[in-house]
């Protein structure tokens, strides 16, 4: 096990509110609670590695979860370099994770 | 009307604008967020509230007050979703804000050229790299707190929670309260340490009564989780492939070199390290602000910069805590507004004086928590320091002897430590140091440094492109 | 018999100028006020450019800079081996054209100019620019290859000859502030006053980029090198999308140009490590370096209209720079006529990194009595379209 979304009814702070939206994931759909980042809906269905990254190719996810690392890089709806931790889920949003784009090594 | 521009809605900046409203000015509010609170009071959606959301934080009945203040208020007007990417001073202060989804695409581009600037733009959280520190699993504090508090998402069911400062005890208390299994809580100062800082237990001893009851809170959480508190130890390492599975924990010393023969292996599935905050500062730099030797923004007693117009509170001025940086949004707010209106009122007098109680509290985090040079014995040739371009400590030390540079711009572009998306978010003071203790003088002497940055935030070359609308101050006035 | 030099100025500039003087067996010293390779240097795109010029002297450098260049890789590679951080020299070629119906017939006359002159510039249809080019606007008008247009990395290649010049032998001070000149009876510079003392040569040589007028009058003459300012956007990384130096025809107008008011154009290309790099503006606001947001959203709409995708890619810095230029537009690589022992190297504007080794090797030749690479004259201080700037008196 590793990520998980606390259950409402388990919650101590007693989250109302249970509206899901629905988006997919490199193709696979999931579902999320209303107002839930793409991150946390990706993380809750237990993945923590985005992307692989360009250089030595290793996985990378969520590292700061506020918006100043840029680690948690996927492309919505056709649009690269969204930061997954900052965008909310909209219904239907697309959702590619992907091999970090570098056309070949950079410089060292 | 004379108009106060408030950039970032946590506890400084919605403190500004509330004190600046009182004032009499009106007062626009920018926040990149779609939420008020910032970092601290990082909270659930309002398509998703809580019944009792107060137990996730300190201080919620003085955020709700404030929230509350500045919705009702017809003078004030709060822009959520607006990040700020550019200030220009050129006549003046002008703030270039892109409204609308995070990293969209066709987001309405604003300028704000208003008669008094504040900036609150807070801190993030300051990570140390550690080989394996780049796995899926390995998380700020500030990442665990976020997915916490705002989604009530635990980022794992084992975790550690590692690193230096008084704000550890928080994350640990975000996470049990989210689900998390805490197994401990590693600080890497040792009590000797801490005790010349404040005292061997960082919620005992506290002039400062609020900070008190707030850390005594996390302590009592901590009891009650039985969650082990150590010292003089550091994570030195995280392991596993896919995901981190297990992390070398390690003593260190009082310069936090690790002791050799002190390591052991702890299985987990997630862990949370922090070693300290980094201020956000490239707004201000932008705007002209000196800074100080420690580089934070540099104020006087109004919280007023060295630009003219433009005034600083929270973090960016030293790491304080929330009741210092309420204190400061205050006093910035109330300044901002006389200075913007041009007119004298009684100096907030109360928030002076917790200010001054809570400077104190700023001081004793640095001596007892700040960030000591020994911590890169546990870096190795193959540990990442930039994240985004994957730049390693071997590489920069090969860079940095080839070249015998003493310029942080050549070293920067040469090696690309700095040059991602990021911008050197994560790496840059880090990077910084370590080129420095690499150059052969110990000497870094082109004056640059990592903060600086033009563009505020990455936004689309379309959107540059798009012509914008103009917010100019003085609106409503015949 | 000269023996020494002086090299104030550790930019690209210096750096060549350096190498070459110590390969001729001088003594070199190199002294810059701040740190090597992290003014002018640091802050432009890396250009080897044959494509931009005119027929005329800055053609005929710029052609045997062309050649030079990659021998010279070859040469620094080996001497400083793997662990150097890389130069990446690319010979990917130029591709300019114009965006409008007017702009078509004086592209065309300009490359057919240049191709006379030497330079390899092949007239292209529509169809052959976009074969190159996929993703480039098909709305354009004509297009010229420039296959020898080449790019490196600016810090990098100055970092590797300064380098290069320690290895023969000179030493390079940084952090060193000139003071005033040494001057004999005649009026003979014999050297330096610095913070850190005298320094004696036989030869000193300004090469301070855009500063090189205030280090001029510090040594007691004028000279009338001005700043230039260009700024520059970088995108995030992209799979590779680009991949010549694309530029719109109206660039060679600016370039050219004496206007003091903002020009910009659209200039873009990428890089090794998947940026790319979009240009170009000229301004001339002396050493102000305050973000203007107008002059780059004017360089990101010109951007757009060469490659119509970049508008959703994501940029995330910009940075600007100081370009020396002199009043004719022409480098200046010269002794002093006024002040011997004096010789200047600077003025190549945007093209003084594709321009410094060939600089280099000139001011090597000039100081030693030397054979030199090109003919000296239309780099002189002394050719005629100074003469009217040297007037004034320190």
């Amino acid at each position: 096990m590793a990520a998980r979304m606390l259950p409402s009814e388990k919650d101590p702070i007693g989250p109302e509110g249970t509206a899901t939206v629905s988006i997919t994931v490199d193709g696979h759909a999931a579902t999320g609670i209303l107002g839930q980042s793409i991150a946390g809906i990706i993380m809750a269905g237990e993945r923590l590695g985005f992307r692989q990254t360009a250089k030595l190719d290793r996985p990378r996810g969520v590292f700061c979860g506020i918006g100043v690392c840029f680690d948690c890089l996927v492309e919505v709806n056709g649009l690269s370099d969204v930061r997954a931790c900052q965008r909310k889920a909209s219904e239907g949003d697309v959702v590619v994770t992907a091999r970090d784009p570098q056309p070949r090594g950079g410089a060292a | 009307m004379s108009e106060v521009l408030v950039i970032g809605a946590g506890p400084a900046g919605l403190a500004a604008a509330r004190a600046a409203s009182d004032a009499g000015a009106s007062v626009v509010l920018l926040d990149a967020s779609d939420a008020l609170g910032g970092q601290f009071w990082r909270h659930l959606p309002e398509t998703r509230p809580a019944r009792n959301e107060k137990y996730l934080h300190h201080g919620w009945s003085t955020f709700r007050a404030l929230g509350e203040a500045l919705e009702s208020s017809p003078t004030v007007t709060i822009i959520r979703s607006a990040q700020v990417w550019a200030i220009e001073v050129l006549d003046g202060v002008a703030v270039h804000a892109m409204i609308g989804e995070p990293d969209g695409a066709r987001r309405e581009r604003r300028v704000f050229r208003p008669d008094a600037l504040v900036l609150a733009t807070g801190a993030h959280d300051r990570t140390l790299p550690f080989p394996g520190w780049d796995l899926p699993g390995v998380f700020t504090g500030g990442a665990a707190q976020a997915l916490a508090k705002g989604e009530r998402l635990a980022v794992g069911e084992r975790v550690l929670v590692a690193g230096a400062g008084p704000f550890l005890l928080p994350v640990a208390q975000s996470l049990t309260r989210s689900g998390s299994r805490v197994i401990g809580v590693l600080e890497a100062n040792r009590a000797a340490r801490l005790a010349r800082g404040w005292s061997p237990r960082p919620w005992q001893l506290l002039g400062a009564a609020g900070k008190g009851l707030e850390l005594a809170g996390y302590a009592a959480g901590h009891v009650r989780h039985r969650i082990p508190y150590r010292l003089g130890r550091a994570v030195i390492a995280a392991h596993g492939t896919d995901r981190v599975g297990s992390v070398t924990v390690a003593k260190v010393d009082a310069q936090w070199a690790p002791v050799p023969g002190t390591e052991h292996t702890l299985e987990v599935d997630a862990v949370c390290v922090s070693h300290g905050f980094t201020p956000r500062i490239e707004l201000a730099i932008a705007a002209g602000c000196e800074l100080t030797p420690n580089r934070f923004v540099a104020v006087d007693g109004n919280q007023r910069t060295t630009t003219d117009g433009v005034y600083a509170a929270g973090e960016i001025t030293g790491i304080g805590g929330v009741d210092l940086a309420l204190a400061e949004g205050e006093i910035a707010g109330h300044f901002a507004a006389a200075s913007a209106t041009e007119s004298v009122s009684a100096p907030p007098t109360a928030a002076i004086r917790r200010r001054r109680v809570f400077t104190g509290f700023a001081h004793r985090i640095e001596a007892a928590h700040g960030i000591r040079s020994g911590w890169s014995g546990w870096l190795t040739d193959s540990t990442l320091i930039c994240r985004c371009e994957e730049v390693d400590f071997g590489s920069m030390r090969a860079a940095a002897v080839a070249t015998e540079s003493e310029s942080f711009r050549s070293l920067k572009l040469g090696t690309r430590a700095g040059l991602g998306i990021c911008q050197g978010r994560m790496c840059g003071r880090t990077t910084e140091e370590l080129l420095c203790a690499l150059n052969p003088n110990r000497e870094l002497s082109d004056g640059a440094v990592s903060d600086r940055r033009p563009l505020a935030s990455p936004l689309r070359i379309g959107e540059l492109a798009h012509p914008s609308s103009q917010n100019n101050a003085r609106k409503g006035t015949p | 018999m000269v023996s020494s030099a002086i090299v104030i100025g550790a930019g690209i500039v210096g750096a060549a100028c350096a190498r070459s003087l110590a390969m001729a067996g001088l003594d070199v010293t190199v002294i810059d006020r701040s740190t090597a390779a992290s003014a002018t240097t640091a802050r432009g795109e890396g250009n080897l450019l044959v494509s931009d010029k005119a027929p005329g002297p800055e053609l005929v450098m710029a052609l045997a800079a062309a050649k030079r260049w990659p021998a010279l890789v070859r040469e620094l590679a080996d001497e400083l081996g793997d662990g150097f951080p890389g130069i990446e020299y690319e010979p990917k070629g130029g591709l300019v054209v114009a965006t409008t119906e007017d702009g078509a017939a004086p592209l065309l006359r300009f490359a057919a100019a240049q191709r006379s002159a030497g330079v390899d510039a092949r007239e292209l249809s529509v169809a052959e620019a976009l074969n190159l080019e996929p993703d480039l606007n098909p709305a354009i008008t004509a297009a010229v290859h420039y296959p020898q247009d080449a790019q490196v990395h600016p810090v990098n290649a100055a970092e590797a000859l300064l380098a290069s010049a320690r290895r023969h032998g000179a030493r390079v001070r940084q952090n060193v502030n000139l003071s005033g000149p040494i001057l004999d009876a005649n009026g003979t510079l014999l050297g330096i006053a610095t913070n850190e003392g005298e320094l004696h040569a036989d030869a000193i040589i300004v090469a301070a980029g855009p500063w090189s007028g205030e280090v001029a009058r510090t040594l007691g003459v004028t000279l009338p090198v001005l700043p230039r300012r260009g700024m520059v956007l970088v995108t995030s990384r992209m799979p590779k999308r680009i991949f010549h130096k694309v530029y719109d025809a109206d660039y060679v107008g600016a370039v050219g140009s004496g206007d003091a008011a903002l020009q910009t154009s659209g200039v873009v290309e990428s890089t090794e490590s998947g940026n790319v790099l979009i240009g170009s503006s000229r301004e001339q606001l002396g050493f102000d370096d305050r973000l203007r947001v107008d002059t780059i959203a004017q360089i990101a709409a010109k951007a757009i209209r060469l490659f119509p995708f970049l508008a959703d890619q994501a940029v995330i810095r910009t940075y600007g720079g100081f370009r020396p230029f002199m009043p004719d537009h022409l480098p200046l690589v010269s002794r002093d006529h006024r002040m011997p022992g004096l010789w200047h190297a600077t003025g190549h504007e945007g093209a003084g990194i594709g321009l410094a080794p060939i600089t280099g090797e000139l001011i090597a030749a000039l100081v030693a009595g030397a054979a030199a690479p090109c003919d000296p004259e239309p780099y002189s201080l002394a050719r005629s379209s100074l003469e009217p700037h040297l007037t004034a008196v320190a």
